[in-house]
């Protein structure tokens, strides 16, 4: 029997490219977010595409009270998980509204905690699954630029460390994958260099490959792996006067 | 309204090439938010067509709007975005048994692109172009509506965007018609001409054969005139041919990774090539079975081929005559060629069926395809030939005009005065428009 996988935040430009992936793969597919009615069109593209199962579920990752009926609702159970929903929100508007970074960090790293954590135990109840979590090189260390979505993303990437080491021994994959720049929606305002830069399909690619494979952390492009590793030795003194 | 960089944008032979803005949408809503903000727009898909005829300083680039909506493999009936390439779509349907009725020389255009220039293939003699087989299209107009239009419903309209060129609003979706396959494989047989008349006389004893074309060499005289390669297709059975499968090979291409200089294309390099392909026919007749890909795409194995033509771009000039005038118009046509010295490099020769709607460039009689690079001379020749070709009561194929004047378009598509009128009640403020609609008059009124 096909396995199912459910997406979280399906309609963002890596989701959209991930479920072609794990639909050719010839997983059944939840596609879950706010714009059902985009979503349904989706599923219905890639049931003829790939010739597999897709239905759009509403899930507004805010709203965490309705995440355990949401949860509870699906059926088939879900083999995999993704959380792919988050904002990138404005930096300088989030300084001094209130608003502006809860609904970053509500998104980002609250709306994960909440729904993974559903998963997480259903899953270690039965023994087999995966999940992944879209998390950020920003999250890797805390810039002038970004640090409210980066501390977020940073919270979610340790949420997922501690996961994968809490469910490791019950067959539970926790997979995390940290995008340096991709060309998406969230960032098409963004004048990003090209070498650097994933297209969607590429970092759909490469979490897909990870999937597959026994991958805990994924950077996609690889040399983000690098460039973060780099950047994360520089010391204090010097990085807080630098302008990366 | 957001703010957008230009960009350089060309169509497929790289002529003209202008700065413009690609705007891109995903979903019904974007397109008809993004048809409302702009006051002067095109829509433009792959970009294979060549000439200006998508090009303008706003441009509503269609090719993310590529989902498929319905597939009915029993009635054979697909519904797709307008935005999706017949690349995608025959990946999706050639492992189910199922083929495009119609297929132009490419995989890589829209499905509304292919609607927009009522694109032809190598069997219009018997199943027409590609819009006798669109059963009905949802068309957002200039002014925002979204309407259905069929054979049965908004008929007039449904005819005039089959051929249309974009000007009367954007395709957003369309259903299809498809057609059983048994096999991947096509049953050719090729049979090499000795000149002209021997070419046409194959056609007109052929007429029964799905497909049909003919490659011909313009470089020869004389009584030779015209000897080429004369190819008829067929579909293969199933268990006509052993051990093949409805799957498709996955091939390696040729990738032209830069622009060629242009003298690559002189005169020795064209006899070189038309002696190389013309060996191919020397044997007497020959029955071969290349697969879909290498009977209708062979071109699409050498990626960015436009490349081989230089930085400067080139033309490709394709007109019908009637077929009554095709024989007599043909050599005139080709002594005009030769005497001007400005050869083309491949001339592709094909008979085609009765005409569709007012804008649709297919009608009874001979059409030739003729790629010519671009240089000095040449405008002055083709403009010779647009008379030639006008005089005898043939036509331009607007997908690949960069460069004819409003008269020779006025006189080969006589019908232009009915679509002119859609034109006025759809689209009054001439929203949609493009350098080639500008330079032929295909606009409303008060322009």
């Amino acid at each position: 029997m096909r396995k199912t996988v459910l997406i979280l935040g399906a309609g963002s430009d890596m989701a959209r490219a991930l479920s072609a992936e794990l639909a050719e793969g010839g997983y059944n597919l939840f596609l879950a977010g706010r714009n059902v009615h985009e979503l349904s069109k989706d599923a219905k593209d890639l049931e003829i595409r790939f010739e597999i199962q897709a239905e759009a579920l509403y899930f507004d990752a805010l709203d965490t009270n309705s995440h355990p009926g949401f949860y509870d609702h699906l059926n088939p159970e879900p083999f995999g998980v993704v959380a792919a929903f988050g904002v990138l929100g404005d930096e300088n508007l989030a300084r001094r509204d209130p608003l502006e970074w809860q609904q970053i960090i509500n998104t980002n790293y609250s709306g994960c905690v909440s729904i993974l954590s559903l998963a997480a135990n259903r899953m270690e109840k039965a023994g087999e699954g995966f999940i992944v979590g879209i998390s950020s090189v920003a999250g890797d260390r805390g810039r002038a630029a970004n640090y409210v979505y980066g501390s977020a993303k940073a919270g979610l990437s340790a949420f997922l460390s501690g996961l994968r080491n809490r469910l490791c021994r019950s067959g539970v994959r926790v997979i995390t994958v940290k995008p340096g720049f991709v060309r998406t929606k969230m960032t098409r305002d963004l004048d990003l260099p090209s070498r650097l830069s994933a297209t969607p399909e590429e970092a759909a690619r490469d979490i897909f490959n990870a999937i597959l494979s026994n991958r805990d952390v994924v950077y996609t492009r690889w040399m983000w792996r690098w460039i973060m590793a780099f950047i994360k030795h520089i010391p204090e003194r010097i990085f807080k006067r630098m302008s990366i | 309204m957001e703010n957008l960089p230009e960009l350089l944008v060309a169509n497929w032979n790289n002529y003209p090439r202008i700065n413009a803005r690609l705007w891109e949408f995903r979903t019904e809503n974007q397109a008809v938010k993004l048809l409302d903000s702009l006051s002067r727009c095109i829509p433009r898909g792959l970009g294979r067509s060549y000439g200006d005829c998508s090009l303008e300083k706003n441009i509503i680039s269609t090719p993310d709007f590529k989902r498929f909506i319905a597939l009915d493999q029993k009635q054979e009936i697909l519904e797709c975005e307008a935005g999706i390439s017949l690349d995608q779509i025959l990946r999706t349907i050639i492992p189910r048994g199922l083929f495009l009725p119609v297929t132009p020389g490419t995989r890589h255009v829209t499905l509304g692109g292919a609607i927009a220039s009522d694109v032809h293939g190598k069997n219009h003699h018997l199943h027409g172009a590609f819009g006798r087989h669109v059963l009905s299209l949802l068309l957002l107009t200039p002014g925002g509506e979204v309407i259905d239009c069929s054979r049965e419903k908004n008929a007039e309209i449904f005819y005039a965007v089959c051929g249309g060129m974009g000007l009367l609003g954007l395709i957003l979706s369309a259903r299809i018609r498809l057609m059983p396959i048994q096999s991947t494989y096509i049953s050719q047989l090729t049979i090499p001409a000795e000149n002209l008349d021997h070419l046409m006389d194959l056609f007109e004893t052929h007429e029964q054969s799905t497909y049909s074309v003919a490659w011909l060499d313009l470089l020869s005289r004389g009584r030779n005139f015209g000897h080429g390669l004369f190819m008829l297709g067929e579909h293969c059975l199933s268990g006509e041919i052993t051990s093949k499968d409805l799957r498709r090979r996955e091939k390696f291409g040729i990738n032209i990774p830069f622009f060629m200089p242009g003298w690559i294309m002189n005169e020795h390099g064209l006899r070189a090539f038309n002696n190389l392909y013309h060996l191919r026919g020397k044997s007497g007749p020959g029955r071969s079975f290349p697969d879909l890909d290498d009977f209708f795409y062979p071109l699409d194995k050498v990626h960015n081929w436009n490349r081989f033509y230089g930085r400067k771009g080139f033309l490709q000039y394709q007109f019908v005559l009637p077929k009554e005038h095709s024989r007599l118009g043909l050599e005139k046509i080709q002594a005009h060629i030769q005497a001007s010295g400005i050869l083309p490099f491949l001339a592709v020769l094909k008979l085609l069926g009765p005409q569709a709607g007012p804008l649709s460039f297919p009608l009874q009689g001979y059409t030739l395809a003729l790629d010519f690079p671009i240089k000095p001379g040449l405008s002055a020749m083709l403009s010779a030939l647009d008379r030639l070709v006008h005089n005898l009561g043939g036509r331009i194929y607007l997908a690949k005009d960069a460069r004819m004047s409003k008269l020779d378009f006025r006189r080969g598509y006589p019908e232009i005065s009915r679509f002119l009128e859609l034109k006025n009640k759809l689209d009054p403020k001439n929203k949609m428009a493009s350098l080639q609609s500008k330079r032929l008059g295909l606009c409303a009124k008060p322009y």
